[in-house]
């Protein structure tokens, strides 16, 4: 018997501002935005596939995350040569407050970066957290403690 | 929305005492301080275009108001497939399951049905020319509805048991009725038109105060 899907409307009217405020937390605003399109397009793409309708929001979120990771390695083959300022992602600072936190999460590695936004910033439970970034819930723990570790030296108390 | 906010300051009180984030209390609270403000609905809009664009819609949906009420229309690649009555939540449903669940609120592929529709409410078209998909409808009923397209206009009536008749069943008003019930492109395919024998309304799924007003407007009733 094939899967009842919702409509995938249903999926945008239900996840959307979490998605894009996920997105946002992690790249920036300006690459946020592009993200979130892409993200919306290729869950479109891939929806009439699903399996089941456990956890569409899971599912979305975990192509967002892949987004993410995606980003961080083209931004590794792209980088800059030793010497140049690092590259910092543009603020806009009405978009989000505490730019300089913001700033430090940007620079977390990405799996650490997707934990940290979805423990703090959405308030996500650890067990899902774990399925989005495809690890064990231990992982997930480490992972957010790893990444809150590494902004407490980076961001002035 | 207010219901999620205070679900979410409870949790916030209560959740966050694991071991080893008790030192870590004033970050997280700046981490969920943050926030965006944005327009999400705009950057969907967008990715929907994007997405259409690519093929990717299979059924295009907006609600749109008329004299009658709103409707909501729906529209694959083929025509317009579906217009329901009202804000339709189940109508999308059974969009899903019957045709894709690539179900998306896509107002720019409505343009055409929504101007013939504004056209047709100011009593400036009689027959509507946008394309109809008709594939939520099958054998028999299609046929009946096919007909009653081509050969019932604008200000004209027809019975169950004549319609029966021009498609060559004399004995199948019963399941010309239950066409006209199913019609799943209502005003554009005209089953407002099919009555009872002796001009008695019968049924409308819109409701007969709609099917009144539709026979009105189009002079095939009076007063």
């Amino acid at each position: 018997m094939p899967v009842t899907l919702p409509p995938f409307q249903s999926l945008l009217d239900s996840h959307a501002p979490d998605l894009h405020r996920f997105l946002v937390a992690a790249v920036g605003a300006h690459d946020g935005d592009d993200l979130f399109q892409e993200t919306v397009i290729s869950a479109l793409r891939s929806y009439p596939g699903l399996r089941h309708a456990d956890n569409l929001r899971g599912w979305l979120f975990t192509i967002a995350h892949r987004k993410i990771i995606d980003q961080a390695r083209r931004r590794v083959r792209q980088a800059v040569p030793a010497g140049d300022p690092p590259e910092v992602p543009h603020l806009d600072a009405d978009r989000l407050v505490d730019v300089e936190l913001w700033d430090a999460v940007r620079r977390l590695p990405p799996k650490q970066r997707s934990a940290v936004v979805q423990r703090y910033l959405l308030d996500r439970p650890y067990a899902e957290i774990a399925a989005v970034i495809g690890s064990s819930e231990d992982a997930a723990r480490q992972n957010v403690r790893a990444g809150l570790q590494r902004l407490r030296q980076e961001v002035t108390p | 929305m207010n219901a999620t906010n205070s679900t979410n300051e409870v949790r916030r009180r209560s959740d966050h005492q694991g071991p080893g984030e008790g030192e870590v209390h004033d970050l997280g609270e700046r981490l969920r301080r943050a926030d965006t403000a944005d327009d999400v609905a705009a950057l969907v809009d967008a990715a929907l275009r994007r997405a259409d664009a690519e093929g990717l819609v299979d059924v295009g949906w907006v609600v749109e108001d008329t004299p009658i009420g709103p409707l909501t229309l729906a529209a694959t690649s083929t025509g317009v497939v579906r217009i329901g009555f009202g804000h339709e939540e189940l109508m999308l449903d059974e969009l899903a399951s019957e045709v894709s669940p690539r179900v998306v609120h896509l107002p720019a592929r409505l343009d055409a049905v929504r101007r013939e529709l504004e056209e047709y409410f100011a009593g400036r078209r009689r027959s509507f020319d946008v394309p109809v998909d008709r594939r939520l409808s099958r054998g028999y009923r299609r046929a009946v509805l096919e007909a009653l397209s081509r050969e019932v206009p604008y200000g004209q009536t027809v019975s169950y048991k004549e319609l029966a008749e021009r498609t060559g069943n004399p004995n199948a008003s019963r399941a010309v009725g239950s066409a006209m019930a199913t019609n799943p492109i209502p005003i554009v395919v005209p089953c407002h038109r099919v009555l009872r024998t002796g001009g008695a309304l019968g049924g409308y799924g819109g409701g007969l105060d709609t099917k009144v007003w539709l026979l009105r407007h189009e002079g095939a009733l009076l007063g």
